[in-house]
């Protein structure tokens, strides 16, 4: 499999240091995922040309498309964002409103010097394979969110990028269109070649929609894998927020691991575990269903038992998250049932527990 | 629809309003000779000076558009020292008075102006007191206008549609002539608008620089105020005219161009 994309990152922009490092491969689909303002459509923005780097270098198929320093035998290199080979579909699509569907995806073709009828034929063909056959006269204003996209989506394949680049390509759509949405995209994005990167802070559109995972927080590359790599075992708050388990940072040493203790970070507080503590910096995850709460000190085997004070009460799905304060700042899962009974609300002190195999260490 | 009921405090103001822009409307037909003012619009006096009018506002609305929208993007866009002062050098013309205006521009493209006076002794070609005068005062005072405006709508314009353009393979020209100038559309009707009513009207820099023949440089702003004392009929004939062309032109434009 060839590289199309090899890119090192580096923008200033106000108080945003970015520097990432990315690559992707012909027909993969590479998601970046992070939180608002982690700048990852700074990144697809210096990809496309529109926002020059202050260092690194852009790199597809070889060819050398931003390099501010420049490289061992030449000057800097920049080449502008209409000569480069990549297309960048925009997270509200942009549309050119005064233009029908067609028209917008020929745009690029005539850009490009195509004459008007062989773009317009060309542009029908798109539309067709898109199912937008019907809508080609339609104007941007007309269409539904789920059709809009797939027009800018038209419009960007149209040029036959080697490198396609979507900026929160569902952020746009209401729920209900997104999960439709959501599928067809995978689909569509199967049918062309070349690599295709894309942004969102949605865990489960990356799941769907990517075959690897860039996580990009505060400028920095914080993890890559495979979906369910990164979701198994998360490295850092954002990400173990995002697929719904506890993540804490804590260290083992020797004596700990005999004792099957790990100490969390910053507060002191120990927790005991079922397995042996590698030595080190370690993350510690805690699935929020494992952590149980009760108005009296529970006996029995629970190793690890706790008393707190709720923090936050926030409903989720079926599910009730229950936010504990203190120096275990976990998140608990409880039915409704449950929440109701234990009469939880913000200031109500509680016991937590939590089993010692229900404590997962990694090495970090 | 209860919210575009106007609080109640604001109803004899807008009435007072009305009112005041109005009335002198109707003491103007009041006096309107009915039974003569067909034969009035169509003396030499009348269609000379509504020809002229309307050669020259249009010419200086085309004009206007041809030169201000330009100016506007450098002035929206552009980066350089002294932006600032441009801009308001380049609107002086809606805020000094006209007549300062058609003396200013009689230096400058006068006999003996700077300009002028070379192009003069070079080709013997005299830009005042003929019509092409009376196009240039009308574009002095109306560019203005349509810069602003148009400088606004650049301001306002969302420019990653520009960016999107340029990522499907769009250059710098291909870009401002099928993405900036059709979004700018709105604007720039709005900015002709404008020019066009204020060359319609102009008068000071006009009587100034082109003077005040009839058929060449009288236009119907000029020709009112000549007629007024001594021929009140065709005075009034004339503004009912104009009157009459300004609606035609407002009624249906105004709220489409500079309305929501």
């Amino acid at each position: 499999m060839t590289t199309v994309l090899r890119a090192r990152v580096g923008v200033q922009l106000g108080r945003l240091d970015l520097d990432v490092e990315l690559t992707a491969d012909d027909g993969e689909v590479v998601a970046l995922l992070g939180p608002n303002g982690a700048g990852k459509t700074t990144v697809l923005r210096a990809l496309a040309g529109l926002q020059p780097l202050d260092h690194g270098r852009i790199e597809v198929d070889g060819q050398i498309l931003d390099a501010p320093e420049g490289t061992d035998a030449s000057a800097p290199v920049f080449v502008p964002p209409d000569r480069r080979p990549i297309g960048l579909v925009f997270q509200d699509y942009l549309l050119f409103p005064r233009m029908s569907a067609l028209d917008n995806v020929a745009f690029g073709l005539r850009a490009r010097g195509r004459s008007r009828a062989d773009a317009r034929t060309a542009a029908a063909a798109w539309l067709q394979r898109l199912d937008l056959a019907d809508h080609a006269g339609a104007r941007p204003a007309a269409l539904s969110g789920g059709q809009a996209q797939r027009v800018a989506l038209a419009r960007a394949l149209a040029t036959e990028p080697r490198l396609l680049l979507l900026d929160e390509p569902l952020a746009a759509l209401d729920a209900r269109a997104r999960i439709q949405v959501r599928a067809e995209l995978r689909r569509h994005l199967a049918m062309f070649p070349g690599a295709r990167l894309l942004v969102t802070h949605d865990l489960l559109d990356a799941v769907v929609l990517a075959d690897r995972l860039v996580v990009v927080e505060n400028g920095r590359v914080t993890q890559t894998g495979s979906p369910a790599e990164v979701a198994a075992h998360p490295r850092s708050p954002y990400v173990a927020d995002l697929v719904g388990v506890n993540l804490l940072h804590g260290h083992g040493t020797a004596a700990d691991s005999a004792d099957r203790v790990v100490t969390i970070a910053g507060t002191g507080a120990r927790l005991t575990v079922a397995d042996p503590v590698p030595a080190g910096e370690v993350a510690v995850v805690v699935r929020p269903q494992a952590v149980a709460l009760h108005l009296e000190q529970p006996a029995g085997s629970p190793r690890n038992t706790w008393a707190t004070t709720v923090a936050e009460v926030v409903p989720n799905g079926d599910r009730v998250r229950v936010h504990l304060a203190g120096e275990l700042p976990l998140v608990a899962e409880v039915t409704p049932a449950a929440l109701a009974e234990l009469a939880l609300v913000p200031g109500t002190p509680v016991w937590a527990s939590l089993k010692a195999v229900d404590v997962a260490v990694h090495a970090r | 629809m209860r919210r575009d009921r106007p609080p109640w405090l604001l109803v004899p103001f807008a009435a007072l309003a009305i009112a005041f822009l109005v009335v002198p409307f109707g003491a103007l037909l009041q006096r309107a000779p009915w039974s003569d003012l067909a034969d009035e619009v169509r003396r030499p006096l009348v269609t000379d000076a509504l020809r002229l009018s309307l050669v020259s506002a249009f010419s200086a609305t085309a004009l206007s558009v041809l030169l201000g929208v330009p100016l506007a993007w450098v002035l929206a866009r552009g980066r350089f020292p002294g932006r600032s002062l441009l801009r308001a050098v380049v609107t002086l013309p809606m805020v000094l008075p006209p007549v300062v205006g058609g003396a200013a521009l009689l230096f400058a493209f006068g006999r003996r102006g700077l300009v002028g006076g070379p192009v003069y002794d070079a080709t013997s070609f005299l830009l005042p007191f003929s019509t092409w005068g009376v196009i240039v005062a009308n574009t002095f005072v109306a560019l203005p206008f349509l810069v602003i405006t148009v400088e606004a709508g650049l301001r306002s314009l969302d420019r990653r549609y520009e960016d999107a353009a340029a990522t499907l393979g769009a250059g710098r020209w291909t870009v401002l002539w099928r993405v900036t100038l059709p979004m700018l559309a709105p604007s720039i009707a709005a900015g002709a608008l404008l020019s066009w009513a204020r060359a319609l009207g102009e008068f000071g820099a006009t009587v100034t620089f082109a003077g005040n023949l009839q058929g060449r440089t009288q236009t119907m702003p000029l020709a009112v105020f000549i007629a007024r004392e001594a021929d009140r009929g065709a005075a009034i004939a004339l503004s009912l005219v104009l009157i009459a062309v300004s609606l035609a032109v407002l009624v249906p434009l105004r709220d489409r161009w500079l309305g929501a």
